[in-house]
């Protein structure tokens, strides 16, 4: 118990800690913030429960108004902006990729972890993303999910990196990989 | 430790953050039922009323929070007004502006230590279902902590990496990070573990 909820509270300061690392802009222009990797590394880590509670966790104190969202954004106002579906998308996003992870128990870490964080933390993550600014923007579907596609090789440079320090982590520690074991 | 809480005292520090959630539950949920852009005007009006009660210095600092939405306000007029329904595109604005300012008012008036008894206090329900409510109170003390110190050891292993290499800092630094803070973790829960644990209280 003690080592579950330390390990739930260093992720979600993990994700706090990503999101202070200064952006770099694509080529195309549009900045790439660390932040969604420690999503994703959540699920990757921890596994699907304990990597969605770690995301709580990170919520729950940016809505008690901790600026921990990239660009050291927090408070309640940042619940009723135009990207709160990515908020409410996180944990499930985190979610998905701890279960895939551990549905994928037999095949090596690295490409287990790749495809649990495609799927779970862009795929996954983006739905509920696009949602949310379509009911807060009024925009079209296709208009949403067409402003995202400039994110989209940022998020599978973070897959990768996020898969490779998984593998790293299992290969040096690997009893702190809890979706492992 | 950094917070969002404004050091300007207003007249609304003094009010109870539980009474201040659920106002701004209920004038959240006005906000999206209205649908008419002088009602709009009429809600911003109110909430830049609310803020200038706290004085100027107060509206400056709460209009410094609303930077990231003036992308959003400048996307949604411009896709609406391509699309010629300029009025729902201004509702829209109008809307986002006035809710995302009110729950910065809340946060910018509120001490994060009220927001957490607010939180333990809605969780207490949980209690009587047999779930323990202690840890998440205890989680929320260990990020806090667990951020400053992380962002310490980074630093550490970055200076580490110039002292030696002309080249920058590049992304192989985040393992031997993740190792660092994960080590770290282990040795708290194992320090919790040989003090009682949660069992304590």
């Amino acid at each position: 118990m003690e080592r579950q909820v330390t390990l739930i509270a260093l992720f979600a300061a993990l994700i706090a800690v990503l999101g202070l690392v200064p952006k770099f802009t694509l080529a195309s222009g549009i900045p790439i913030t660390a932040q969604g990797m420690g999503i994703m590394l959540c699920g990757t880590i921890l596994g699907a429960r304990r990597g969605a509670l770690a995301v709580l966790l990170f919520l729950g104190l940016v809505a008690l108004g901790l600026p921990l969202l990239a660009g050291g954004r927090g408070g309640l106002g940042v619940f009723a902006g135009p990207t709160v579906g990515f908020l409410i998308g996180f944990p499930i996003a985190a979610f998905v990729t701890g279960w895939i992870m551990e549905r994928m128990r037999g095949a090596p870490v690295f490409p287990a972890a790749i495809c649990a964080a495609v799927i779970g933390g862009i795929l996954v993550l983006y739905i509920p993303g696009i949602l949310g600014m379509v009911a807060m923007l009024d925009l079209t579907v296709t208009q949403a999910t067409l402003s995202m596609a400039p994110f989209i090789p940022g998020d599978l440079i973070k897959a990768g990196l996020a898969a490779a320090l998984t593998a790293a982590l299992y290969k040096a520690r690997p009893a702190s990989v809890l979706s492992r074991a | 430790m950094l917070t969002l809480t404004s050091e300007i005292r207003t007249p609304y520090h003094r009010l109870r953050a539980g009474a201040k959630l659920a106002a701004l539950c209920a004038a959240t949920v006005a906000l999206f039922v209205l649908d008419s852009v002088a009602a709009m005007m009429l809600a911003n009006a109110a909430v830049a009323g609310l803020y200038l009660v706290a004085g100027w210095r107060f509206l400056h600092a709460g209009l410094g929070l609303l930077k990231p939405v003036w992308f959003f306000v400048a996307l949604v007029l411009a896709w609406h007004g391509l699309t010629g329904d300029l009025r729902a595109g201004t509702v829209i604005a109008l809307r986002l502006i006035a809710a995302v300012a009110l729950a910065n008012l809340v946060t910018m008036t509120s001490r994060f230590d009220d927001l957490v008894e607010v939180v333990m206090w809605g969780l207490s329900p949980l209690r009587r279902l047999g779930v323990r409510t202690a840890p998440i109170g205890f989680a929320i003390v260990l990020v806090v902590r667990f951020i400053p110190v992380m962002l310490d050891k980074a630093r550490l292993l970055i200076d580490a990496w110039r002292a030696r290499s002309p080249r920058r800092p590049g992304w192989q630094v985040a393992l031997p990070i993740t190792l660092v803070a994960v080590d770290d973790a282990e040795h708290v829960a194992e320090a919790l573990r040989a003090r009682g644990g949660f069992d304590m209280d």
